[in-house]
């Protein structure tokens, strides 16, 4: 048994370097014949794009012959603008010098119905005199509400069917079976929903759980199935959704308003008159509590969108070894590495939703404690 | 900078979907599946406890059982020994009437054999006395049935008397 093992180990760490050493062999001879036509490949710019929203849904292929879907785009400005980011992508671009740096960058000028418009780093903006006005690197013309359905946007659609999809389905077993012991779907979420219940909702809200419970599944679910939908690489993931904090902020202003409705007597004492401190420390108190109520829900939004942002940015980090070695050979390195904190990734899925989920459920029971001296 | 610049239309996106998310959810699928859960949950801490109390009946009802059992054992075990006195004094009683039966019935007997005999004794003296009476008479007619024999006796009787 064990003598199998170690031979078919060899076998496999002999064929593993064969094939690598293969594989450098035939890309110098590749890269040797390729002219440098192309852009140098900067990393930073790569994995901020990815990290970032854009307008169009890129599925594969690079600079001009890349194949992606245009979303569209919702403007308010003077009235509702709507046509395809293709006006954009497909659109004329302008280069910029910047005059500190020297460093050139473009920004792109609409098509047809975006003409009055210009996309620099997807971010639109109006046109003035039919150029962008740049000021330490930044365009300083007007922004247009900008209402479009954007990647994450898109995202997060897909995310919300999905979590109706598969909640659906577990809601439609229980409705079908009645109260027996779970089946397919509902065996697996069935857990979560209960650890949710128990070791989040009842565990730190005490005996007024009931009411939150809704509220904490959703904010779990939402959280966990998007962080999931932001692991996959391609179509229906990818987005970098969770880690957006826009995303974050409406979670985190979320909770402090369920917190703050659900707030009683006894959580307002404690801020204003800490029972059992002498006035004068009040007089410091009371601004540090105030500051708490906000920076708890702050914490939240930060925690979340830090965790996320920075597991897509190793994940990028380390495949872009290859491609600023320039060889794939160096995939050897980076894919494992990739694929190690891809795993780990998935556990901090879980695991932020989780611990979101569970500090709402200790703010709000903070609020909702009842005095007990 | 622009990554930790919260965008507006992303966030109405955001707080649209949680919203209509929240709502459906809540409504029409965190409550079913919660009001399944919460049922069975209770359903089997019912059964558990059913369980429990049939266990604690049943170690009662095993303990009355043993206590019945001793019971029915003690009293089969009286009975026993009442039957065995009761059949010991019926023997006892049976032997006893039995024997003074039959020292009546020899009582009787020996009453009856000694009337019998005493009848038969004096049967047999009535008719000895009447054989005797008959043979006296036959004796006396033979005697006396001829003259010569009359006058044999007459002389002989009184040359009896002479010789008296």
């Amino acid at each position: 048994m064990a003598l199998t093992k170690v031979i078919k180990s060899v076998f496999i760490t002999l064929l593993a370097v064969f094939s690598l050493t293969l594989v450098r062999a035939n890309n110098a001879e590749h890269t040797s014949k390729k002219p440098h036509a192309e852009k140098e490949f900067n990393v930073g710019e790569m994995i901020m794009h990815h990290i970032k929203d854009a307008h169009e849904w890129h599925l594969w292929g690079g600079h001009h012959n890349s194949t992606s879907i245009y979303l569209p785009i919702i403007l308010l400005d003077g009235g509702l603008k709507t046509f395809s980011s293709e006006l954009f992508y497909h659109g004329k671009s302008v280069e910029v010098i910047d005059p500190i740096t020297n460093e050139t960058t473009d920004y792109v000028v609409g098509k047809g119905a975006a003409s009055n418009y210009a996309m620099f780093h997807e971010k639109i903006y109006k046109l003035h005199n039919g150029e962008l006005k740049f000021v330490d690197g930044h365009p300083h013309n007007v922004k247009p509400l900008d209402f479009s359905i954007t990647k994450n946007v898109l995202s997060l659609f897909i995310g919300a069917v999905l979590i109706l999809i598969l909640m659906g389905i577990v809601a439609r077993f229980y409705k079908k079976n009645g109260p027996v012991a779970p089946k397919g779907l509902a065996k697996y979420l069935e857990v979560l929903i209960v650890m949710v219940r128990d070791d989040v909702a009842k565990a730190n809200i005490g005996h007024k759980y009931k009411k939150y419970v809704p509220y904490l599944l959703t904010i779990f679910f939402f959280i966990f199935i998007n962080n999931l939908l932001g692991l996959i690489p391609f179509l229906p993931g990818g987005a970098n959704l969770t880690g957006n904090i826009s995303v974050t902020l409406f979670l985190a202003v979320a909770t402090l308003v369920v917190t703050l409705a659900s707030s009683n007597k006894n959580y307002w004492s404690h801020i204003f008159a800490t029972p059992g401190v002498p006035w004068p420390v009040l007089i410091i108190l009371i601004p540090i509590e105030l500051v708490g109520i906000f920076t708890k829900p702050f914490a939240l939004m930060v925690r979340l969108f830090a965790n996320m942002t920075a597991g897509h940015i190793i994940v990028l980090a380390l495949i872009s070894i290859i491609f600023i070695n320039q060889n794939i050979a160096w995939g050897g390195l980076s894919v494992p590495m990739a694929l190690f904190i891809s795993v780990l990734e998935l556990l901090v899925a879980f695991l932020q939703g989780f611990l979101f989920a569970m500090l709402s459920a200790l703010f709000i029971g903070a609020a909702v404690e009842e005095a007990h001296h | 900078m622009d990554l930790i610049t919260p965008d507006l239309g992303l966030l109405f996106w955001t707080g649209l979907v949680f919203c209509i998310l929240l709502f459906i959810l809540t409504k029409f699928i965190w409550k079913p599946i919660l009001t399944a859960v919460n049922t069975r949950e209770q359903k089997i801490t019912e059964a558990l406890e059913l369980a429990e109390k049939t266990k604690a009946e049943m170690k009662t009802m095993q303990a009355e059982n043993q206590n019945l059992l001793k019971e029915a054992r003690a009293e089969r075990d009286a009975i026993v020994k009442d039957a065995k006195e009761t059949a010991t004094k019926m023997v006892e009683d049976a032997k006893k009437s039995a024997k003074l039966e039959a020292e009546k019935i020899a009582e009787a007997a020996r009453m009856t054999v000694a009337a019998e005999r005493n009848a038969a004794i004096a049967d047999l003296k009535n008719q000895v006395a009447t054989f005797s009476i008959e043979i006296a008479e036959k004796i006396v007619r033979a005697d006396l049935a001829s003259d010569e024999k009359q006058k044999a006796l007459a002389e002989k009787m009184a040359g009896d008397i002479n010789l008296n």
